[in-house]
């Protein structure tokens, strides 16, 4: 019984590092852009797409494969942000929304255009057996993954808190009007914060899609579950993004193991009504406007 | 001549059948009639709430699924050795089914959904739909999960002095119960916009705050008119059940409350007609592109189409025909804008 709660543990903590990377994403662009990202599950798929791309058709090495993807999700957030949200930029929130499901509709669909529906696997250098300890097994991929997204939110950190895009970034978020009064290129800001955001989705992709397969439709779910993150913590909530990943990790990894493997997906949405309904303001941010 | 111009088109869409007798065309149409009947039922609170309920295929799934459980029967166990069991009915039953089932669950999503705004109201609306999909996937026992409900019997009309319904199955007959349902439908959205309770919605649409102040009881409309939107739209899901006569998971997709969005924003958010021209435009498209291109391409233009509506055309294709009329908006300048407002 305590053998089998550890092991719930250890495999939440590895989805949860994958899912704040995603959350954290979506929140910053949120946050600072004001923009619900309905193309962030694509941008996951995207990633995981050009890894299956670059190692299984032009056989390039795994990990500078994970590198190229994420460099290819980064461009191409860069691009949807120049093309679809700066002459939006004095648009209400919902005329934003409603473009965004129209990019993601365009994404998802090339990508089946292209893809086909049929799944792709991501051959990798890992070995298929476990390693156990204790009474804890977990697969030497899944553990490189939270290795990495572990990096990547540090790393993403340190931007935000040492340099001076960071710097930017942050005031732009607490006061774009102020910011751009001292000085701070807002638009640039918003370009790279969004090529940022879908930098760290398509990492998200490029990290899971090796672990399960890729398709069309992966997206979709993701989008969506990251939704559920970044509620949980609270729009435009940074650490409440991380912690939300790692909440939505554990629910689903113990709500699978517990109550039921068929509605693993439908607990994360549950969890979001349920904490809508009695903590419209996230789990962790104190106030904040919801209107 | 306004006041004919209305019944004049209804006259037209009603003469179809006779006018151009092909199965095929009349299938489509309908089809587009019954996505028409949903994009009138989400303008009510996309349009003229201002709230953007992305959860619609929500309402219209229920729809679906309520009539044809009703019309089929089931017999599920609840635990504790109890059972729930209910006998075939008549399709006009299930139909009845079908609209107030999706309406309580739109009294219990507006009860909860609407204690938040903006980005979080989206949000949950989606996650609504997500859910329904989840459990009609997986609670196979009543919904035969993804193998879906089969066998559904086809629509019926009855009347008080009939000995037995008639059932529907010419696709002209189809295409005159759906245009019915869908005038009703427009009949009833304009009743309700023109009403106490239209002009409440437009006023926090237009200003919450002050609509607030003014002692207008913000929540309580909302839930209002999401009441009527959800059993409207159950209405079409349940046409929807019966005229294709399967009923799967999918209804709940994404891409269905996208296929509804696209057609109010497209025709007109906020203005009766809009509806019902976007749906014009975009129900018959996926028929007409099945034969030519690949099912992505009709998704791929559904989304560069919703992308040049909003950046070229934000208000939709009626406010901005309306407002190349001129003479008439000099003449009534205050009826234009009740038309473009709401």
């Amino acid at each position: 019984m305590m053998d089998q709660a550890l092991q719930h543990l250890v495999n939440g903590t590895v989805l949860g590092g994958t899912y704040a990377l995603l959350g954290i994403g979506l929140t910053l662009i949120f946050g600072v852009m004001r923009v619900v990202n309905f193309t962030h599950g694509e941008l996951y798929a995207f990633g995981a797409y050009m890894v299956y791309a670059l190692v299984s058709l032009l056989g390039l090495n795994f990990y500078l494969s994970l590198v190229l993807a994420t460099l290819l999700g980064v461009a191409l957030g860069a691009l949807v942000e120049l093309v679809l949200l700066r002459p939006l930029r004095h648009a209400d929130i919902d005329s934003v929304m409603l473009v965004m499901i129209g990019a993601a509709l365009v994404l998802q669909n090339t990508e089946m255009w292209v893809w086909g529906g049929v799944a792709k696997m991501v051959p990798t250098p890992f070995v298929g057996t476990p390693l156990v300890v204790g009474p804890v097994s977990v697969l030497p991929l899944r553990l490189f993954v939270f290795a990495v997204a572990v990096a990547l939110l540090v790393g993403f950190w340190l931007l935000l808190d040492r340099t001076r895009i960071g710097t930017a970034m942050r005031a732009t978020f607490q006061d774009p009007q102020t910011a751009s009064l001292m000085g701070v290129r807002v638009g640039l800001v918003h370009t790279m914060t969004f090529a940022l955001g879908s930098g760290l989705a398509a990492a998200a992709g490029a990290l899971l899609g090796p672990v399960f397969v890729v398709s069309p439709t992966m997206g979709d779910l993701v989008g969506l579950k990251a939704f559920a993150i970044v509620i949980l913590g609270g729009l435009g909530n940074l650490p409440g993004a991380a912690i939300g990943g790692f909440a939505l990790g554990y629910v689903e990894e113990f709500g699978a193991g517990y109550l039921s493997t068929e509605y693993r997906d439908a607990f994360g949405f549950l969890l979001i009504i349920l904490v809508l309904a009695i903590r419209p303001q996230g789990l962790v941010a104190a106030r904040e406007r919801i209107g | 001549m306004r006041y004919f111009l209305p019944w004049a088109f209804l006259a037209l869409l009603a003469a179809v059948p006779i006018l151009l007798p092909d199965p095929y065309t009349l299938s489509v149409l309908a089809s587009a009639g019954i996505f028409i009947i949903g994009a009138i039922s989400l303008n009510l609170l996309l349009g003229y709430t201002g709230q953007l309920s992305l959860g619609h295929a929500a309402f219209f799934g229920l729809g679906a699924y309520a009539s044809a459980l009703t019309t089929l029967g089931f017999d599920i166990g609840i635990g504790f050795g109890q059972r729930i069991t209910l006998a075939p009915q008549p399709v006009w039953f299930g139909f009845l089914a079908g609209i107030v089932v999706p309406a309580l669950f739109g009294w219990l999503l507006g009860r909860l959904a609407f204690r938040v705004r903006g980005a979080y109201f989206v949000i949950i609306t989606i996650c609504f739909a997500q859910v329904l999909r989840l459990l009609t996937l997986n609670w196979v026992e009543l919904t035969q999960g993804p193998m879906a409900l089969s066998g559904i019997p086809a629509l019926s009309l009855w009347w008080p002095g009939l000995d037995a319904p008639i059932a529907l199955f010419r696709k002209d007959q189809i295409y005159w119960l759906v245009l019915a349902v869908a005038a009703v439908a427009f009949l009833l959205v304009r009743q309700v916009v023109r009403s106490r309770i239209g002009r409440a919605l437009v006023a926090l649409r237009e200003n919450e705050t002050l609509a607030r102040s003014v002692g207008i009881r913000v929540t309580h409309y909302l839930v209002i008119a999401t009441v009527i939107s959800a059993g409207i739209a159950g209405a079409a899901g349940s046409l929807f059940a019966h005229s294709v006569r399967i009923v799967d998971p999918d209804v709940f997709l994404f891409i269905y409350t996208v296929t509804m969005v696209i057609m109010v924003v497209t025709g007109g958010k906020g203005t009766l007609w809009g509806p019902v021209v976007g749906g014009l435009l975009f129900g018959p498209l996926p028929d007409l592109l099945r034969g030519s291109a690949p099912p992505e391409a009709q998704w791929i233009a559904y989304g560069v189409a919703m992308i040049l509506i909003v950046m070229f055309l934000p208000r939709g294709i009626v406010p901005a025909v309306a407002s190349l009329w001129p003479r008439r908006a000099a003449a009534k300048p205050a009826a234009v804008a009740v038309e473009a407002e709401g």
